[in-house]
């Protein structure tokens, strides 16, 4: 007895191996040309956070006017993620209302640099932290 | 734009974490897979055939560094060469010697392997400092011998800062004592001569892909009369030392590998140096205030390494790679661990500057127009990123 052999449907070809750890094109963008980097020189409030676990470390600065964030800076020592996530955040909360800037979730900054590595997400909690302890500082300082 | 990027010509200056395959290297191995099907402990034509293959490796490497086919011990690689030697020395030796004499600069592989056997009570660990060159010091390591010592175990090259430890002088330290002495030589081996009948060590880590050959098989030198039992238990593959049916291919690109490396040796290793120098003197002018890590002239050929103040390794190694430039760095955030290296923190280096680390680590294919590649591309990298951290450096 012949067996007669049929071509299966095309066997898919195999995915690229792709890493977790592979940073986005936006992340990237950041890294290379981050938006805001500095320190504002008379600002309305000031906020840091940190990761004790791996020593990175960002500072927000920004100025407050007819309550919304009318300029706002960062300084952050830290990887590619953390850079990227505080470069993106001054972008996010550069002219909002001071209200809905302290109401950004780090899910903001992923959302807003197409991902980052699962490992790294942290980095964009930090950010926020930032930006949070910097509001809180200009809101203090205004009613003191 | 990354799509270009993948495209562009890309610069590999991670040769102490791989090198590429010799092309006569894969050429061997992939006619062994393709025509010696043998195991090489079947005695029929076949089998024979593996085992000639396996023999003539065995010479290779042999010769290579001076030592008997017979003192030849084929592991899975550096990693498994360095437990055979700690595990398979404190094993031969449990009842009578304890001790594990070390360095705070070693590979994982030898210093992960001694605080497991000291986690489980079968070792006394002695983690040896070193200097800010990250040099051990001779007299240290006899300061820390004791009766029962059973084993130093102190690193030729250092994979991270490229410094050479005085292992001849530590050798005869310890054959002195009676102690038995190892040395992880992955970095050194095929870059640097070696010559275990003039250097006083019993046994010597090998890595195949350090020096073009491939990843996954290395071997470990065991000089006749050392005391060492077999870690794993099996068929009783290498003459019981290391049971396991051979990986004849792999092995077989581990003798020609060494083989083709250490022919030449001697102008690639001079040329190497040449160019790491000059790398060296180029980020030092381009960037006056970066740190070089390791000892200025006992270090490794091909191994040029440096902390910048205010940047982050990960950082570094990112944006160089978007350049097309492949280094790495032992910061935190690279390795996926939470400190930074453990190399750069024994050397006395503060926190902050060990994250700012870089290894650039030369090889073969690197040119001249490499390196002004690279002393162009990094300055305002540095700059960038110190920017963007605001830290002075």
């Amino acid at each position: 007895m012949t067996e007669v052999v049929r071509p299966g449907p095309a066997s898919p070809a195999p995915a690229e191996p792709h890493s977790e750890d592979a940073y986005s094109d936006r992340a990237l963008d950041h890294l290379t040309n981050p938006r805001n980097p500095g320190t504002l020189a008379d600002p309305s409030g000031t906020g840091s956070d940190a990761n004790p676990s791996c020593g990175d470390r960002t500072t927000i600065t920004l100025r407050v006017a007819d309550g919304r964030v009318a300029d706002v800076k960062f300084r952050t020592f830290g990887c590619t993620a953390a850079i990227a996530a505080a470069s993106v955040l001054t972008e996010l909360a550069a002219g909002l209302p001071v209200d809905d800037a302290a109401r950004l979730e780090p899910a903001d900054i992923l959302n807003a640099l197409g991902g980052l590595p699962v490992r790294k997400e942290a980095c964009a909690l930090m950010a926020i932290g930032a930006l949070r302890a910097a509001l809180v500082d200009a809101r203090v300082r205004d009613t003191a | 734009m990354l799509t270009t990027l993948t495209r562009m010509r890309r610069v590999y200056l991670d040769h102490a974490a791989t090198t590429p395959v010799d092309p006569e290297v894969a050429e061997l191995m992939a006619q062994v897979l393709r025509e010696v099907p043998g195991n090489p402990s079947s005695i029929y034509a076949e089998g024979r055939r593996a085992r000639a293959l396996v023999d003539r490796a065995r010479d290779e490497v042999a010769r290579a560094i001076g030592a008997d086919p017979a003192e030849i011990v084929f592991t899975s690689g550096g990693t498994e060469a360095d437990n055979l030697a700690l595990r398979g020395v404190l094993k031969a030796r449990e009842g009578e010697a304890d001790g594990i004499v070390t360095t705070a600069v070693e590979h994982h592989a030898v210093l992960d392997t001694a605080h497991d056997l000291a986690a489980h009570g079968q070792a006394r660990v002695t983690v040896v400092g070193v200097d800010r060159d990250g040099r051990v010091s001779p007299e240290a390591i006899r300061a820390a011998l004791d009766d029962r010592t059973a084993i130093v175990s102190v690193m030729h090259g250092n994979n991270e800062i490229g410094t050479l430890e005085p292992v001849a002088e530590i050798g005869a330290i310890c054959r002195a004592r009676g102690v038995t002495f190892h040395s992880d030589a992955v970095q050194t081996v095929g870059a640097l001569e070696i010559d275990v009948r003039s250097l006083p060590v019993d046994l010597l880590s090998v890595n195949a892909h350090k020096f073009y050959g491939p990843k996954g098989v290395g071997a470990l030198f065991v000089r006749k009369g050392t005391r060492i039992a077999t870690v794993q238990t099996g068929g009783g593959q290498e003459t019981g030392r290391r049971t396991g049916t051979e990986n004849v291919a792999g092995i077989v690109g581990l003798g020609a590998a060494l083989r083709i490396a250490t022919a030449k040796r001697a102008t690639e290793s001079a040329r190497q140096a040449a160019l790491r120098d000059r790398l060296i003197a180029g980020v030092r002018a381009r960037i006056p205030d970066a740190t070089l890590t390791g000892h200025p002239t006992e270090r490794l050929p091909n191994s040029a390494s440096f902390c910048f103040g205010g940047t982050q390794g990960e950082a570094l190694v990112v944006s160089l790679d978007l350049e097309g430039f492949s280094v790495s760095s032992g910061s935190a955030c690279t390795s996926g661990n939470t400190d930074p290296s453990h190399v750069l923190l024994a050397l006395g280096l503060e926190r902050d500057l060990a994250q700012g680390s870089l290894r650039l680590t030369l090889g073969r294919s690197t040119t001249e127009a490499d390196i002004d590649a690279l002393l162009a591309a990094l300055p305002p990298i540095v700059a960038r990123l110190r920017a963007a951290s605001g830290v002075a450096a």
